[in-house]
């Protein structure tokens, strides 16, 4: 301590200001905590909004299957053959062999009523699964065989113990009957744990334990297409443009201004936008992506355009000038040397915005990209819906079954985009140069 | 021709234009000894262009008008054929004629009258498809024939391709101005239109909001009422409940993480922060409708108070997590760039480093700050999915958080999701309330990048 330090002679004076001192380091402390503390919220939220989502799904991943003795009746079967005989096609009752084998297990239910709530054990998938079978080997037609059919989603929820058999009959979805039918079948090891392949391979359906991804995928897919084969060339031309080209006017100015401020518009404004001019002026087809991938493009054009241009400000002018120097044109000194040294950092901009378009929901909303869509689409114009919006409507759906479901979609797209924005990481840290 | 066919037909002339171009360059510039302009690849470039960009301008424009002429086509000839139809008989039977051609209905559901606008409509299509065919192949056929004049040695084809190519880059500029003003007519336009049917006033100050038009005129409550008071109320419910959880997490954790933090802590807690960001919003709205709010439904009731479980709360929370990395990664720039010698300056005095930051570091950087949560409450205001899946459609105007709210947003998604028609008072509101937002988010942009300008102290 130098002379202007606390005065030894004083010491009220001293007991004061160590006080004051203590006072402002606990503040300190204390500040320090606050800073600590929101950052450990903000990952804590993180933390359990993963796990609470990822923890709800895991029951979606698999089905419980019911294996039957089904018998195929040959008389009741129609064999469709092509030119060379071979069997194109087979149609028939499968439902009623599935109805057959059940009151065969069970002869002592006569009553329709009763027969009606054996039924429900099964779910609707169970004739295709028969179906199936039959299909892809025809010799089973006359015989009986063990086919794995798909349990209703309530008998399912009961065997994932999600809904609790201790509860009294009138409270719990499931009857005590339909609980003694199923330990039967428990009992006789004819119950299993499978992977629910109907998750990826069905389109969607009323039917919690039916209803799948393919269809939402295939969509996704789809728009994704069109929006990167719009927005990509679009948004690299402008930005090379207002980069390199430009003369510095007013409307080149005009143009910055705007593509900022298009950065921030709300989606749902680009979807009025799509619905007024795409869909009602232009009529093209609702619920299209060719539609939702346009309306898309013009919402990510933005983000493309900004990390274009971060990308080619950062090629050091000593390139251009060495270019310039051995007699290249303006052009050839972009399309030659800036831009493919500035690629990886434009594919990185164009990778993360596509990855924003495909979490996007609220512009496919007003352009009817949330229809309820069994069949996968085929191409830009056939109606289709997109992962997020089938999100939006198994969560809507009241069934129990459409929780796990809907969380199992949100796995499925959080995967996606971590996928695609490890993939942009990937670009960066492996191209990106130096100067 | 179908559109592929056509599309594949025009992508090989474009191929063989530019194969042939190249190929006739060659062969013209062996038989004279003159140094060649430009290089072939600039001449073949230059012929494939001549062979395709106007028809694919042609095609285009053909593609996306043609729908509309069709339609005035098939409602002329309806009309013809059914007489006077009202506007709505009118959208129904053409509906139905489509959707017959299509293959989509059973004939035997469908009327004489229908079945025959059916034929004609498609006969119309092959028509237009035909025309649209020859017409586009045509003209790049005259492209290529005219292009292929112009190959000659001393021609100037790369400044050609160059003035081409600078050309595109600019149109595709343009695209960003023609986005905006589409944005700004379609909205405008329609906005007029409900504001013939809904005067302004009501619509700006009415405090009742209930949209339903009645479809027979004698229903009870038959007029809808559009005063956008509760919605207004119910949004700024949200955006604040969102914006108490999102500022002070936000910039604390940007203060903690650019002033406290080590490296090694920043490096993995900042980019965790930004994973918020980057989950799309639905996930954000079935995390706020199926676990926050159930949570606080049960909470409150355990407490003894009614929480709805669509309450504002439960979406204002989830809202301002989504807004927290947003608000913490523009903070944590600004609170970079306040010069180190600064905080130097404050050391030397003898403050502590929380005496640093909130007098010294927060002031200098007090504008960024400003304009960031700017910036996030019209984020706020713009989000919809998370109150379309956790907040409530009923307008209450009600000042208490527990109770259901609903938003501008959710209720534009309620107004255009489902069937709907042009014409109604119901539809055009959407955009009403639509050319509002795009208002009040084009204003708070405009004002966060003001105060930016105008109060950032310069430092060098």
């Amino acid at each position: 301590m130098t002379d202007r330090g606390p005065q030894k002679n004083d010491p009220i004076r001293a007991a004061r200001q160590a006080q004051r001192l203590k006072k402002r380091y606990r503040k300190e402390r204390r500040f320090r905590a606050f800073g600590m503390s929101a950052v450990l919220l903000a990952t804590g939220i993180l933390a359990f909004l993963m796990t609470s989502i990822v923890y709800t799904s895991i029951p979606a991943f698999t089905h419980h299957n019911l294996t039957l003795d089904v018998t195929i009746i040959a008389e009741e079967v129609d064999i469709l053959r092509d030119d060379q005989g071979l069997v194109t096609n087979v149609d028939a009752n499968w439902l009623g062999f599935v109805r057959t084998a059940l009151r065969d297990s069970f002869p002592e239910v006569t009553s329709r009523r009763d027969k009606r709530d054996l039924y429900k054990l099964l779910s609707i998938g169970a004739p295709d699964a028969v179906r199936d079978a039959v299909q892809a080997d025809p010799n089973l037609i006359g015989q009986t065989i063990q086919v794995r059919l798909p349990l209703s989603d309530d008998i399912d929820l009961v065997m994932k113990g999600l809904i609790d058999r201790n509860l009294p009959e009138t409270d719990r979805l499931v009857s005590d009957r339909e609980l003694a039918w199923l330990d039967k079948f428990i009992a006789e090891q004819r119950v299993s744990e499978n992977f629910a392949i109907q998750l990826f391979a069905n389109g969607d359906s009323r039917e919690p334990e039916m209803a799948g991804l393919k269809g939402a995928l295939m969509g996704s897919l789809l728009t994704m297409l069109v929006t990167l084969l719009i927005s990509f060339p679009l948004g690299v031309l402008a930005a090379v443009y207002l980069q390199e080209m430009a003369p510095k006017n007013r409307l080149t100015q005009i143009i910055e201004v705007n593509i900022n401020n298009l950065a921030a518009v709300p989606s749902i404004v680009f979807g009025l936008l799509g619905l007024a001019v795409f869909i009602s002026f232009f009529q093209l087809p609702r619920s299209a992506p060719l539609v939702g991938g346009m309306v898309l493009a013009l919402m990510t054009l933005p983000t493309i355009i900004i990390a274009t241009r971060a990308s080619l400000a950062s090629v050091p002018p000593s390139i251009r000038q060495a270019a310039m120097g051995v007699g290249a044109s303006r052009l050839q000194v972009i399309m030659h040397h800036v831009l493919p040294l500035a690629m990886p950092g434009i594919l990185t901009g164009t990778i993360i915005g596509l990855a924003q378009a495909a979490g996007e929901t609220a512009p496919l909303l007003m352009i009817g990209m949330m229809a309820f869509i069994v069949d996968t689409p085929t191409d830009v114009t056939s109606k289709a819906t997109v992962l997020p919006a089938q999100i939006y409507m198994w969560a809507n759906n009241p069934e129990r079954a459409f929780v796990a479901r809907t969380s199992a979609g949100i796995v499925v797209l959080l995967s996606f985009l971590l996928l695609v924005n490890g993939l942009a990481i990937y670009f960066r840290k492996r191209f990106e140069k130096r100067w | 021709m179908t559109l592929n066919f056509l599309v594949i037909c025009l992508i090989s002339l474009g191929v063989y234009s530019f194969l042939f171009g190249r190929y006739r360059i060659r062969k013209v510039t062996q038989q004279v000894s003159v140094k060649q302009h430009s290089r072939d690849v600039y001449h073949a470039t230059f012929l494939a262009a001549c062979a395709t960009i106007v028809p694919l301008i042609v095609l285009i424009v053909w593609s996306s008008l043609s729908p509309l002429v069709l339609n005035g086509l098939l409602e002329v000839q309806l009309q013809n054929m059914v007489g006077a139809a009202t506007v709505g008989e009118m959208g129904v039977l053409i509906a139905q004629t489509k959707a017959f051609s299509a293959g989509l209905l059973n004939p035997a559901f469908v009327s004489d009258d229908v079945k025959q606008a059916a034929s004609y409509y498609e006969s119309l299509q092959a028509a237009s498809d035909t025309g649209r065919a020859l017409l586009v192949l045509a003209i790049g056929l005259v492209g290529l024939a005219f292009g292929s004049r112009f190959l000659t040695v001393r021609f100037t084809a790369r400044h050609w391709v160059e003035r081409l190519a600078t050309w595109l880059m600019i149109g595709a500029s343009v695209i960003a101005i023609l986005t905006t003003i589409g944005i700004v007519l379609s909205l405008v336009f329609e906005t007029i239109r409900f504001f013939d049917s809904v005067s302004v006033t009501e619509f700006l100050f009415g405090l009742h909001w209930s949209p339903q038009i009645a479809i027979r005129a004698d229903q009870a409550g038959s007029s809808g009422s559009f005063g956008a008071i509760p919605l207004f109320a119910g949004t700024l419910m949200i955006t604040l409940i969102a914006m108490v959880v999102a500022v002070p997490v936000g910039l604390m954790s940007a203060i903690y993480l650019s002033e406290y933090a080590t490296p090694r802590l920043r490096n993995i807690a900042k980019p965790t922060i930004e994973v918020l960001a980057g989950i799309p919003t639905v996930v954000y709205g079935f995390f706020a409708a199926l676990v926050l709010a159930p949570l606080l439904r049960d909470g409150g009731s355990d407490i003894g108070l009614t929480v709805s479980s669509e309450s504002a709360l439960a979406a204002g929370l989830v809202m301002g997590t989504m807004i927290i990395p947003f608000i913490s990664s523009l903070s944590d720039d600004v609170i970079n760039a306040v010069p180190q010698n600064l905080r130097d300056g404050a050391a030397a005095l003898g403050a502590t480093r929380s005496e640093t930051i909130t007098q010294v570091v927060l002031p200098a950087a007090l504008p960024g700050i400003v304009s960031a949560v700017l910036l996030a409450i019209s984020r706020a205001i713009g989000e919809t999915m998370i109150v379309v899946m956790a907040a409530g459609v009923a307008a209450n105007l009600t000042a208490n958080p527990f109770e259901s709210v609903t938003t501008v947003t959710v209720q534009i998604v309620m107004l255009l999701v489902g069937d709907q028609e042009f014409d109604s008072a119901k539809t055009l509101a959407a955009f009403a309330l639509g050319l509002l937002l795009f208002i009040i988010t084009l204003g708070l942009n405009i004002l966060a990048l003001y105060v930016v300008n105008k109060y950032r102290e310069q430092y060098d």
